[in-house]
């Protein structure tokens, strides 16, 4: 962070007028791994999945197992593309069902 | 009949099998490696070269790949891209040849825990002897074997269970059908593959 001491100078922030950032996003898009429900993959082995790959807590690792559970499907992670094509790569290694998608905001 | 695997002394786990057991958990592992191995795609050859760059890091095969037909390849290497084919593709044919290598490899590494236990894999599972007649085998695992076995136990269970068209909470389904149905059988092995799993989990814990 800057200070050069010109405090007198810089304009009110209402002056200044707000860039058109719409459609350039210097960041990149967010996408998510999603695991999805199948009715094979046991409870138990779903939640040692996320503990061993995230290293998520028990209790952190059960909740994002029954939301996988009971509502179809749950966001595991998040981040760059290939970052989610990592993810979602290790969760087929596992056997679990998993996609990758765009962040919904 | 197995109680299952239990924790073991400095980590990794142990279990005592009939001979039986072991010989249906070989089968199934060696099943999982035929279906694996009998639909990679083949590389890239010299006269039709694909990407120069995945080629160069050994990555992929010569072109993309379509989502398998067969059902439970298709489980057991899903799209990872639900509504857009051509990423599907892309993505598959970067990762399909090295996941489907390395599901193999935790198959062979089963049967080969296996065979060091003692179990004999020529017999198949039709050879002589039923629960409860044999010696058994005691199998140990160590922490990356329980890995090994939790993924190949899985991906075992995932294929029984697309074969059979499993679905939550259809037990009933299963107890209806007559003791010589194949399904049952299968169903049996598939219940029976989940208790192992279920003991390897717990012992973990």
């Amino acid at each position: 962070m800057r200070d050069d001491g010109e405090v007198s100078t810089a304009p009110a922030p209402a002056e200044v007028e707000r860039p058109e950032t719409e459609g350039f996003v210097l960041t990149q898009v967010p996408w998510v791994t999603v695991v999805w429900n199948d009715p094979v993959n046991l409870m138990s082995y779903v939640s040692w999945v996320f503990r061993s790959y995230f290293g998520h807590s028990v209790r952190k690792a059960n909740k994002l197992m029954r939301q996988v559970h009971e509502e179809g499907r749950a966001v595991v992670s998040d981040g760059s593309r290939e970052e989610m094509e990592r993810d979602v790569e290790a969760m087929h290694g596992y056997g679990l069902w998993a996609t990758l998608e765009k962040a919904s905001t | 009949m197995t109680t299952g695997f239990h924790r073991s002394r400095g980590g990794g786990a142990h279990a005592h099998f009939e001979d039986v057991e072991a010989r249906m958990v070989a089968s199934m592992a060696a099943q999982i490696v035929e279906l694996l191995r009998d639909g990679a795609p083949a590389p890239a050859s010299r006269a039709d070269a694909g990407d120069p760059l995945a080629e160069a890091v050994g990555l992929g095969a010569s072109g993309p790949l379509l989502h398998p037909d067969d059902p439970v390849v298709a489980r057991l290497l899903p799209d990872a891209y639900l509504d857009d084919a051509a990423d599907a593709s892309d993505f598959r044919r970067y990762t399909e040849p090295g996941l489907r290598d390395r599901k193999a490899a935790n198959a062979a590494a089963v049967i080969a825990s296996l065979a060091e236990a003692g179990t004999d894999l020529a017999g198949g599972l039709d050879a002589p002897g039923s629960v409860g007649d044999s010696a058994g085998v005691d199998v140990e695992l160590d922490a990356a074997g329980v890995d090994v076995w939790l993924r190949c136990l899985t991906d075992v269970r995932l294929a029984l269970g697309t074969r059979l068209e499993v679905d939550e909470d259809d037990e009933v389904r299963w107890e209806l059908l007559g003791d010589d149905d194949p399904a049952k059988a299968m169903h049996d092995v598939y219940d029976w593959l989940g208790f192992v799993q279920e003991t390897l989990l717990r012992s973990l814990g």
